[in-house]
């Protein structure tokens, strides 16, 4: 491998790891307010290329059905929990959250989906349509059992992203799509041919996770989602309510999954089955982050797209087993600096 | 229930099994046989994580690893399957060990990402290698011939597989009652318990894990011949999620568990096979997964400990058995009165800017008891810690019985001869009284993994259970010493910490805050129990907090403040230091 190679490939695992910071963030932002390693969110970050492709091709997406049948469950279980608690005049409220909010988006892809539409709306469309399917699935299954262990929580979340995966292959079904990418300029860069499309992914994981941090220092909403992360009792002691803080810390992750699935779209085909894979490893670059650290999260996600670039060059077959291979001694390493105090927590 | 209805119920079970051939369908032998498979695999999960505590992702991988093992051997290189075992079993144990060694010291939720990262490393290496066949996987294996006969029907191969799995239920179930069991059992819940009473939590976890795999080996082994084809689809993370999701359907904390569990997920997953093209024709195979998984969460949120406990619900509780008279145990030599024991020179212990320890010394003499006391925030819980182990001191020396143990671990503390109980009781509430003061007795014993899987460690078990119910009467719990540690009330738990502490035979007790949070009456029984040692010689270190408690029944005190030395002298020469009154009442008097 000389220098030229050695720079392209890095130039390409940055653009991946880009990617995976975000996705990456997502995971921790939940994690860290919920207690929930949502499995599924790699699904939505695929769910959104794939919504993006439907748009392209002037169909339907069926991400539509998705979100229809949600927004029906969800506000169907909070009616009755309304009812049950003899808030009736809320009910109102419920169905202008649970149902029409989401189904809006919903209405307008419905309408417009047939006719020739410009690559901004498209892709204002099909984040909109993502938005509400995270935060649906919070209410559906997870508030039910918020206060259950880690444990029960990651084994309704690996159930969950089953069930999307099966979905997937039903709305979308086996083929695989590539989005139209964003743009089709080439720079020169010091001898090396760099696409619009790489600087893109890089400029907009830059600025959105920019903006994340912006927003836990400087709004009251991120304030609270801080502090729910920090202590659920103390948020609950000064009048934050989990869940709706859970609400915000999924629409928000969504967000970023949104914009992760419109950049990955153009650089690789999407099937209605790879978000796992895709999510599996910004994850890996969160465990790197602890599940804690937002900056670690971000490098440890940059660390392993580098990774996969180069182990796919020294050998694309054994690629998936370097890079999972590879994360026991970074977790050994993480282990070792993270030690011992952590143990009366735990203690019953 | 007694032991000898629970026997009679199992050989009936087992007789049923062995009709079932005649009686069902070979299709129905067949869904039996891969519940028997995933048995295995899931009962190494129960014991991992449902007894143990630790999550693994990996099961699946382990499965993977002895199948392809046995399907090298025999389907490429002709070896006969026994060697297959041999082979799967040797591979899969080393590889556990190793990833366990590796592994098993991360705390947390790396745990179970960890074995996620290798259950997929080891899933694309199946995949990619040209030896295995590629992700086509490898066929014509040979079936397993016993004395010449060769079990190729699904009938023939049932008896095997049954009876690997009623062995394993047997010996797991054996292991579990055993000492390393009971330790096994003490896990979860933290750490720094079990190392207070000398056990070794690692090497533990690691045997554990070893214990896992090697069911998974079985379980891959017995797979591989009997579809007599493998492929690494079977192996993949997904394959370790559906284990998990078995022994999480059937109920974690206990191994029948594993049998409902398996059972029931195979047999709902068969149905929704059957039931669905029905309903849905034509996109019956891509709902199949979806109407699965909504069932499952449905199913988690209404029932989280799993099905076996509504199960149990309905059968009456086994009646344990009372332990009998046994010889006594060996004691440890104890020091004679008035040797210096433990010695504390100079010690100090900063947490960041705080200094919490700052160059205290004292001496502690064989048969005394010794009271340190001092107000809140003086560091006595510290130097607690630092005596116990549980913290390292960042100056000073401790000595006990002239060896240096300022750096030592808390576990090999414990086995030189100090033992502890703690300031916020820790017992392990859903064990058994009897269960908890042997864990304390786990350091004088001897028997391992394997003796207690085979029940050969009998003798020395009466022995440790004669011990446990003679401590139980001392602090006066015998009659409640088969209910669960957690319906005491709080003093009644710090007798029995004592009595834990008492089985581990120490030379030295050291007690933190005995007292705080008693009752008046249960504060006397406390007050009687130190008479009943001090009348045995036993030498004592208590923090203490109450004055009036700890003044009638220490030799000495040692008074501490800020984290210094004040002073130290008998009870009545402390009650008349006005530096003492100053520290405690501020001056007043």
């Amino acid at each position: 491998m000389d220098a030229q190679i050695a720079a392209i490939l890095a130039i390409d695992g940055i653009a991946t790891g880009a990617i995976y910071v975000l996705i990456g963030l997502g995971f921790v932002l939940i994690f860290a307010v919920t207690r929930v390693i949502f499995v599924p969110f790699g699904d939505i970050v695929s769910f959104t290329a794939l919504t993006l492709a439907s748009l392209e091709m002037r169909r339907l997406p069926g991400t539509i059905g998705l979100v229809i049948a949600l927004a029906g469950l969800a506000s169907l279980m909070e009616i009755v929990a309304k009812l049950r608690a003899r808030e009736c005049h809320l009910i109102p409220r419920t169905i202008l959250c649970f149902l029409v909010l989401p189904l809006l988006p919903a209405a307008a892809v419905w309408l417009l989906s047939g006719a020739p539409l410009a690559m901004p709306s498209r892709i204002v469309l099909s984040l909109a349509l993502i938005l509400p399917i995270a935060p649906l699935l919070d209410r559906v299954a997870f508030r039910p059992i918020a206060d259950g262990s880690i444990l029960l929580l990651l084994i309704v979340s690996v159930a969950i992203h089953f069930a999307l995966v099966g979905l997937g292959l039903l709305f979308f079904g086996p083929e695989g799509v590539r989005t139209q990418p964003l743009s089709d300029a080439v720079f020169e860069i010091a001898g090396l041919t760099v696409s619009a499309q790489t600087l893109l992914i890089v400029a907009a994981s830059i600025v959105f996770s920019g903006l994340l941090f912006l927003f836990f220092d400087f709004s009251l909403t991120g304030k609270a989602l801080q502090a729910t992360a920090l202590n659920r009792t103390g948020a609950r002691l000064v009048g934050i309510r989990p869940a709706s803080t859970g609400t915000a810390a999924y629409l928000l992750a969504s967000a970023l999954a949104g914009i992760s699935g419109v950049l990955i779209g153009p650089a690789t085909t999407i099937f209605y089955d790879s978000g796992f894979l895709i999510g599996l490893k910004a994850f890996v670059g969160a465990i790197i982050g602890a599940m804690a650290s937002y900056p670690m999260t971000a490098l440890g996600a940059v660390f392993v797209g580098l990774l996969e670039s180069f182990a796919s060059f020294w050998s694309s077959a054994f690629k998936e087993v370097i890079v999972f291979g590879l994360l026991i001694p970074v977790l050994l390493w993480r282990s070792l600096t993270l030690t011992a105090d952590t143990d009366e927590s735990t203690e019953e | 229930m007694t032991a000898r209805q629970q026997r009679l119920i199992s050989v009936g079970a087992i007789l049923l099994l062995a009709v079932a051939p005649a009686l069902l369908s070979p299709f129905k032998i067949t869904l039996l046989n891969f519940i028997g498979i995933y048995t295995l695999a899931v009962l190494g999960l129960v014991l991992l994580t449902g007894v143990g505590g630790m999550l693994s992702f990996g099961q699946a991988a382990f499965v993977g690893i002895a199948a392809y093992a046995t399907a090298w051997a025999c389907a490429i290189h002709g070896h006969s399957p026994w060697l297959g075992l041999v082979l799967a079993v040797v591979l899969v144990c080393g590889i556990a060990a190793l990833l366990g060694a590796i592994t098993l010291r991360l705390e947390g939720h790396f745990l179970p990402l960890s074995t996620i990262a290798w259950g997929l490393a080891i899933y694309f290496l199946f995949g990619n290698i040209d030896a295995l066949g590629h992700f086509n996987g490898i066929g014509d294996i040979p079936p397993i011939s016993i004395s010449g006969v060769a079990l190729r029907s699904s009938a023939q191969i049932f008896y095997l597989i049954w009876a690997v799995v009623i062995a394993a239920l047997y010996l797991c179930g054996n292991l579990l009652a055993s000492r390393e069991g009971r330790a096994l059992r003490a896990l979860r819940g933290g750490r720094i318990m079990v190392e207070s009473l000398g056990i070794n939590s690692f090497r533990i976890k690691v045997a554990t894990f070893v214990i896992a795999a090697l069911l998974s080996a079985l379980s891959g082994w017995l797979y591989a011949h009997m579809g007599r084809f493998v492929s690494p689809a079977p192996f993949d993370v997904n394959a370790g999620i559906l284990y998990l999701l078995m022994a999480m359907v059937g109920g974690m904390e206990h191994l029948l568990g594993a049998v409902v569990g398996a059972t029931i997920v195979t047999l709902l997953r068969n149905t929704i096979q059957d039931v669905l093209p029905l309903i849905a024709p034509g996109v019956s195979g891509q709902l199949e997964t979806v109407v699965f998984a909504v069932l499952f969460v449905v199913l988690l949120q209404r029932a989280r400990t799993g099905l076996l406990p509504f199960l149990l619900r309905w059968l009456p509780q086994l009646e344990p058995s009372r332990p009998i008279s046994a010889p006594p145990m060996a004691r440890r030599r104890q020091p004679m009165k008035g040797v210096p024991l433990l010695s504390v020179e100079g010690v100090e212990r900063r947490f960041g800017g705080l200094l919490a320890v700052n160059d205290v010394s004292f001496e502690l003499k064989a048969g005394e008891i010794l009271g340190l006391i001092g107000p809140n925030g003086a560091g006595k819980s510290t130097m607690f810690n630092l005596i116990t182990g549980v913290l390292r001191p960042d100056r000073g020396r401790i000595r006990f019985l002239d060896v240096d143990i300022t750096r030592r671990p808390q576990r090999e503390i414990a086995r030189a001869g100090i033992a502890r109980t703690f300031q916020h009781v820790k017992l392990r509430p859903k064990m058994t009284l009897l269960d908890n003061v042997l864990l304390g007795i786990y350091p004088r014993t001897r028997a391992g993994f394997l003796a207690g899987a085979l029940r050969l460690d009998r003798a020395e078990e009466s022995q440790a259970r004669y011990e446990a119910i003679r401590l139980l009467q001392r602090v006066g719990l015998a009659e409640r010493a088969f209910e669960s540690a957690g319906t005491l009330p709080l003093g009644s738990q710090r007798l029995l910490e004592i009595a834990r502490a008492l089985a581990a035979d120490p030379m030295l007790l050291v007690l933190d805050e005995p007292a705080a949070g008693l009752r008046r009456t249960e504060k006397l029984d406390l007050a009687r129990l130190f008479e009943n040692l001090r009348a045995q010689g036993l030498t004592v270190l208590v923090v203490e907090h109450d004055m009036d408690f700890v003044m009638g029944l220490v030799d000495r005190t040692v008074v501490m403040d800020f984290g210094s030395k004040l002073c130290e002298g008998l009870p009545t020469e402390i009650q008349a230091d006005p530096r003492v009154q100053e520290a405690y009442l501020g001056g007043v008097v």
